[in-house]
Formats: structure tokens, C-alpha cells, sequence
């Protein structure tokens, strides 16, 4: 039995549309985050679907998802540094109550 | 000797660099003596080079140092040209620079400045020299602004005082003036010949015929710029103001070396102005307005060093009279003897200021000549030198002047020559009578005075017997004497045909001139000895005439409104529209950017959330903009 494309790409926008969501109505940082790595898997989902359909013999588009890997990997290293060192400063991890760096 | 006479400038510059250096911190008053000894030895290879120029066979050699500018065909080399001309030059700046240096020892003995005074002393000799050695017309040219500078700096000496400050300024400014001129003859030259050597300059004036035009447009370029250095008609009125200067710079600069340095212009240049005709006729006119006219002035000034000033501005115009008339020799002669007499007088005058605890004023001296005999009898040497009493000097330089104009039947100039003679006897007379003779006028000033010590009453002796023998050694016969026959090289090459005239024409000549001399002399003893008429009864009857003379013609006054006022009017509209449009322009550009920062600051809230809904609302526009620009394209 073989997935139709269009699944995939349903299920891909779906987990975008959450991440999206979850990125601007969460106030918690730590699942603001979460709902990045949502997006990312989001259309890592979408490049392994068209990579599989469309892809010739060297899957171009997995390829691309290892670097989204890499760099989501990066990226949360950071995010969660950042975050840490929020935290230190002042023990809330609500994104609305930290705005020092207002112009 | 020639090939040495790059150590001439070497030794003040030399003394300039150790003096400004060390002097303030170590020297102290060991930077008179530095200086001192370093123009003494200059002094000694001038007297060097200047014999072996008399004694040589080639009597124009040139000394190149090393190249300056190398463009293309043209160059300018660092060179000196001696020749009797600049030989002689050379030996009188650096003798009578001596002893004006040995008399400064003592006479700024107590200023705060002292090293300074000789540190920039010391660089005003050395711009001097290479005025005078210049090979070409633009290493003059640095030269010619080394001196410009150091007057600046020398009359503006006391800037601690308004007065000296204001005056240095006029100074530069009007020598600025002068220096417009000088630029453009000597671009002029560049563009008319190709080169600014002198030698070079002159062959091809030989050698290829230049359009007249061009050559009256460079000599009057070139005299304008002389006359702005040598004080003459219309730029004269930096030089009575400059005596707010120390006493021996006005010995020095304004009266012995600078301002001398627009008459060897001339007669360096004398080949130029030789083929443009018309031009050294204005140089005679001028010399001679000049000359009478600084002399008019002379005759109602109370301040002695202001005497002395219009009385070199008169004595300078006789040098360009003698130029005009086609006589640099004469003009050369007067020169030197000159530079003895007025360096006499002015430190003299010096002398008598130092005695007085810094009095000028002629109206409080009096009777000074028991308390200082040796300046007053080197001063009367020194004043029958510039009244022209045979056989003193400047009788047989200004004879010479005369006589020149006169057999060249230039004889208006002749007579205003004549005239001025006589005023010069008689501002001499006036001078020397209010400050030697009669009754002490100011009894608390006389009972201090006191004869100058060693140190300045020596170089006043050595400058006496300058003043005394010099015109006698060297221009005796009259006008074959051993100037003449020196200086005639140049004056050859230079296509000036000098006409000698007859024994009897000479004795006449000489005749009037001290007859002339005499008349004043008479008139100003009978002034001021007898009373008769007596001088404040003729200054109430002379009245307007009177005011006008005190008053230097209203010619400050006119400068003044006529120039300075629009200069200022002019600067001001400048500084107008420095402030307001240009200033304006930045100022209101910076208020725009930081107004627009302003209200940009309000997006940064420092919500993330807020950031987040930007980027996404950003990507459904991007999204919404690219598919109807699809549907556009599908559409079709």
C-alpha cells in the first residue's frame, strides 16, 4: 500500500500550522521552541515526500533535511542557552515579561 | 671658498634647530651667544666668498645643493648662484646680522623670551641667505616667505600686548598682498620661458624675442610683490606699525636685511625689466613718491623709532629711484651703506629706549647726550650718514642716486630727490636735537638713564665706522669706485647702459646734494636750537596741514574703510553662510535622522511575541503577493 503525495503534504502543513500557532500564542519559552522544531520537522516532512516522489537516484532533498537537522540542532543549543541565561537573570521563563530590550 | 658657501645658511640654521630644541629647558641665555657665533661665522665665509668673487677669473658660479622638483624637462634644483651681486648681499646681511646679534645679547638681556627671540632670529637670517643665494625665482620665493614669517613672529614678539600682535598681523597680511604679485610674475616667467632659473631666464630673454606685453605684466607683477616687502606705495603702512617689534628687529628685519630684499629683487631681475621698458619707469616713479612722501610724514612724528621707520621707507624709495633710472649699482650701493646707518640708528634709538627704561617718545628725552655719549656720537655719525653729510657714508650713495637720475634726464625724479634730501636733513636734525640736546624734559626719566652696557655700545661702534668710512672705501671715485667696477658684471649682463658723467657735472651735483643737506640741517637747528620760527607756533599755523602729516595722510583710515572694512564685511557674509547654510544643512539632516529614529523605536517592543506575528504576517503577505503574481502569470 503506498502513501498518496497529498497525505504528506496534508500532515506536513497541519504540523506547521500547530508549530505556527503554538509560536505566537505560547508564552512559555521552552515550548516556544518546541513549536520551532515543530516547523522545521514540519517541512523536513514535506522534502522527504517530494524528495521520495520526484527525487532521481541521489535524494537531493534528504540531503537537505540532514542540514536542517544540523542546524536545528545548533539552534536549539543556542535557544536553550539564551533562555538559561534569562532565567539566571531573572526566574521566569514568560516571553511577555521579558522585553528589556524594548527601543 | 665658493663651494663652501652652503655653510653660510648652515650655521644659523644650525643655531635655529639647537636653540628652538634645547634653548627653553637647558640653554637659557647661552642661545644669544650660540646664535651670535653661528652668524659670525657665516659673517666669516661671506667675507670669504666675497674675495675670491673679487679675486676669481668666472665671477658667476653656481653651487647646486641637490635637486627640489624634477618634472618632465623642467627642474629646480637647491642651488646658489654667487655672483657679485649676491656676494655682496651676502656679506652685508651677515656682518651687519653679527653685530645686530651681539648688540641683542644685551638688549633683551632681560626678557622672558630671550631663547625665543634668538631661535627665531637665528631662522630669520638663514631665510634671509637663501633669498639672497637663490639660484632660481622660486627657491627665493621660500625664502622670501621665511623672512615674511619671521617678521611676523619677531614684530608680533610681545603678543602679550594687543599692539604687537595687530601689528605682526597687518604685516603678514599686506606682505600677503605683496606675495600675490610675486606669484604671478613667477608663474608668468614659468609660462613664458619654461623655467624659473635665473641664468636660464635671462639667455632665453637673449635669445628669443618675448612680446613686451608679457614682460611688463611679470616686472610689475615682480614689483608689486617688492614693494609689499620693501614697504613701498600703496603697501607701505605694515612697516611704521612694525616697530612695535624689539628695537633690534627693527634694526634688523625693517631696516637692514628684509626689507631690503624687494630692491635686490629688482635688480636681480634687472635684465627683465631692462627689456620691458615702461616697467622701471613705474619703479622710479613710485621709488620716488615714495621717498618724499614717507619723508613728509617723518617730519611730525614724536615716536623716535617711528622717525627712524618712515625714514627707511623714504630711504627705500631712493634705492628703487636708483633702479628706476637705471642705476642698480647705485641702488646696490645706497643699500649697504644703508644697512649700516639705519641699523645704527635704529639701535641707537634702541640704545637710548634700553637707558630709559622703554620711553620712545621724543617729547620726554632731551639732554641725554652727557648721560650717553657713545650712542649719541654714534648715532650722529649715523645721522650725518642718512642726511648725507660728506664724507660720511650715505653722501656717497645717495649722490650717486641723484646723479644717476639726474644725467639719465630724469630730472622731476631728480628733484624730488633734491627735496627730499633736504626733509631728510631736517627730520634727521629734529631727531637728534629732541633726543641729545636741550634741556631734559622729563627730569624723573633723565636722572635713571644710563649709557647701554659694552655689549651694545661696541657693534654701534663697530656700525659708526661702517656708517663713516663705508660709502668712501667703496664709492670713491664717485660712480667708478670699487662697487661700481665690482658690480659691473651684473649690471652688463643686465643690458644697462650706466652713463658716467663729467668730473665738473659730478662736483656740481655733489655741490647741491649737500647744499640740500644743509638747508635741512639749517632749518631744523634753527628750529629747535633758536626757535625761529619756532616749531609749536608753526604747527598751530600750519594747521590742516599739520593734522595731515600727524595723521600719516589718513591713509590707515582709508585702508581701513576702504579695504579692511570690506574684508571684514566680506568674511562676515562668509561666516553667514558657514553657520547658517552649511552648518544649517548638517545640522538639520542629523535632526531629521534622529527624529526618524525616534519614532522607529516604538517597533522595537522587545515582545517576542510581537516580533514573531511580524515575521509570520511578513511570510502570508510574501505567500499572498507570489500567488496572485502566479495566478497572473497561469492566467494568461
Amino acid at each position: 500500500m503506498t502513501v498518496p503525495l497529498g497525505a504528506y503534504i496534508v500532515v506536513s502543513a497541519a504540523l506547521f500550522f500547530i508549530g505556527c500557532a503554538g509560536v505566537l500564542v505560547r508564552r512559555n519559552a521552552v515550548v516556544i521552541l518546541m513549536c520551532v522544531e515543530l516547523m522545521l520537522n514540519a517541512a523536513n516532512l514535506a522534502l522527504v515526500a517530494f524528495s521520495r516522489k520526484y527525487g532521481s537516484i541521489d535524494e537531493r532533498g534528504s540531503v537537505f533535511v540532514i542540514f536542517v537537522f544540523v542546524i536545528a540542532a545548533a539552534e536549539v543549543a543556542v535557544g536553550l542557552g539564551i533562555i538559561l541565561s534569562a532565567y539566571r537573570n531573572r526566574p521566569v521563563v514568560d516571553v511577555d515579561e521579558i522585553h528589556q530590550m524594548r527601543g | 671658498m665658493i663651494s663652501l658657501v652652503w655653510l653660510i645658511p648652515a650655521f644659523p640654521l644650525a643655531a635655529f634647530l639647537v636653540n628652538g630644541l634645547f634653548g627653553r629647558r637647558w640653554l637659557g641665555r647661552l642661545t644669544g651667544v650660540i646664535a651670535s657665533v653661528a652668524v659670525g661665522l657665516s659673517a666669516l665665509v661671506s667675507i670669504g666668498v666675497f674675495l675670491e668673487v673679487l679675486g676669481g677669473k668666472t665671477q658667476t658660479v653656481v653651487v647646486p645643493l641637490y635637486r627640489w622638483i624634477a618634472v618632465g624637462d623642467f627642474s629646480i634644483n637647491v642651488s646658489a648662484l654667487v655672483d657679485p651681486l649676491s656676494s655682496t648681499m651676502l656679506l652685508v646681511v651677515t656682518v651687519v646680522s653679527f653685530l645686530i646679534f651681539v648688540y641683542s645679547n644685551g638688549y633683551m638681556a632681560h626678557d622672558a623670551g630671550f631663547y625665543r627671540f634668538f631661535t627665531w632670529l637665528s631662522l630669520f637670517v638663514f631665510a634671509m641667505l637663501i633669498l639672497v643665494m637663490a639660484d632660481n625665482y622660486l627657491l627665493m620665493f621660500v625664502g622670501w616667505e621665511g623672512v615674511g614669517l619671521c617678521s611676523y613672529l619677531l614684530i608680533g614678539f610681545w603678543f602679550e600686548r594687543p599692539a604687537p600682535y595687530y601689528a605682526a598681523k597687518k604685516a603678514f597680511v599686506m606682505n600677503r598682498i605683496g606675495d600675490w604679485g610675486y606669484t604671478i610674475g613667477i608663474i608668468t616667467i614659468f609660462l613664458a620661458f619654461g623655467s624659473m632659473n635665473f641664468l636660464d631666464v635671462f639667455n632665453r630673454l637673449q635669445a628669443s624675442a618675448m612680446p613686451r606685453d608679457t614682460l611688463t605684466l611679470i616686472c610689475v607683477a615682480l614689483f608689486f610683490g617688492a614693494t609689499g616687502k620693501s614697504a613701498q606705495l600703496p603697501l607701505y603702512s605694515w612697516l611704521p606699525d612694525a616697530m612695535e617689534g624689539p628695537t633690534p628687529v627693527s634694526a634688523l628685519i625693517h631696516a637692514a636685511t628684509m626689507v631690503t630684499s624687494g630692491v635686490y629683487l629688482v635688480a636681480r631681475s634687472m635684465p627683465l625689466f631692462e627689456a620691458a621698458g615702461p616697467s622701471l619707469q613705474v619703479v622710479g616713479i613710485v621709488g620716488a613718491i615714495t621717498a618724499i612722501f614717507a619723508a613728509t610724514i617723518a617730519l611730525v612724528q614724536f615716536d623716535i623709532k617711528r622717525v627712524m621707520a618712515y625714514s627707511t621707507v623714504s630711504q627705500l624709495g631712493y634705492m628703487f629711484l636708483a633702479l628706476g633710472v637705471g642705476a642698480p649699482a647705485a641702488a646696490i650701493f645706497h643699500l649697504a651703506t644703508h644697512a649700516f646707518f639705519k641699523a645704527l640708528l635704529f639701535l641707537g634709538s634702541g640704545s637710548v629706549i634700553h637707558g630709559l627704561g622703554g620711553e620712545q617718545d621724543m617729547r620726554k628725552m632731551g639732554g641725554l647726550r652727557r648721560k650717553m655719549p657713545v650712542t649719541f656720537w654714534t648715532m650722529l655719525v649715523a645721522g650725518g650718514a642718512l642726511a648725507a653729510l660728506p664724507p660720511l657714508a650715505g653722501f656717497w650713495s645717495k649722490d650717486e642716486i641723484l646723479g644717476a637720475a639726474f644725467v639719465n634726464g630724469q630730472l622731476i625724479l631728480y628733484a624730488i630727490g633734491i627735496l627730499t634730501a633736504v626733509l631728510t636733513a631736517f627730520y634727521v636734525t629734529r631727531a637728534l636735537w629732541m633726543t641729545f640736546y636741550g634741556e631734559p624734559r622729563d627730569h624723573h626719566l633723565f636722572d635713571h638713564a644710563h649709557e647701554s652696557p659694552r655689549v651694545m655700545t661696541l657693534p654701534l661702534m663697530a656700525l659708526a665706522v661702517g656708517s663713516a668710512v663705508l660709502g668712501i672705501v667703496i664709492g670713491f671715485p664717485p660712480e667708478q669706485g670699487f662697487v661700481h667696477r665690482f658690480l659691473a658684471p651684473v649690471v652688463e649682463a643686465a643690458g644697462v647702459a650706466e652713463r658716467t658723467p663729467e668730473l665738473a657735472t659730478i662736483v656740481a651735483l655733489a655741490v647741491v646734494s649737500v647744499v640740500a643737506g644743509a638747508i635741512g640741517i639749517a632749518i631744523g637747528l634753527s628750529m629747535y636750537v633758536r626757535h625761529r620760527p619756532d616749531p609749536a607756533a608753526l604747527t598751530r599755523a600750519a594747521g590742516p596741514v599739520y593734522r595731515v602729516l600727524v595723521n600719516k595722510y589718513y591713509v590707515d583710515e582709508l585702508y581701513d574703510h576702504r579695504f579692511v572694512e570690506a574684508a571684514r564685511a566680506f568674511a562676515g557674509a562668509a561666516w553667514a553662510f558657514d553657520i547658517h547654510i552649511i552648518d544649517g544643512l548638517a545640522n538639520r539632516l542629523g535632526w531629521a535622522l534622529a527624529m526618524g529614529g525616534q519614532g522607529l523605536r516604538r517597533a522595537q517592543t522587545g515582545v517576542v511575541g510581537n516580533y514573531a506575528l511580524t515575521i509570520v504576517a511578513g511570510l502570508l503577505l510574501i505567500l499572498v503577493a507570489y500567488g496572485g503574481y502566479a495566478a497572473g502569470i497561469l492566467g494568461r
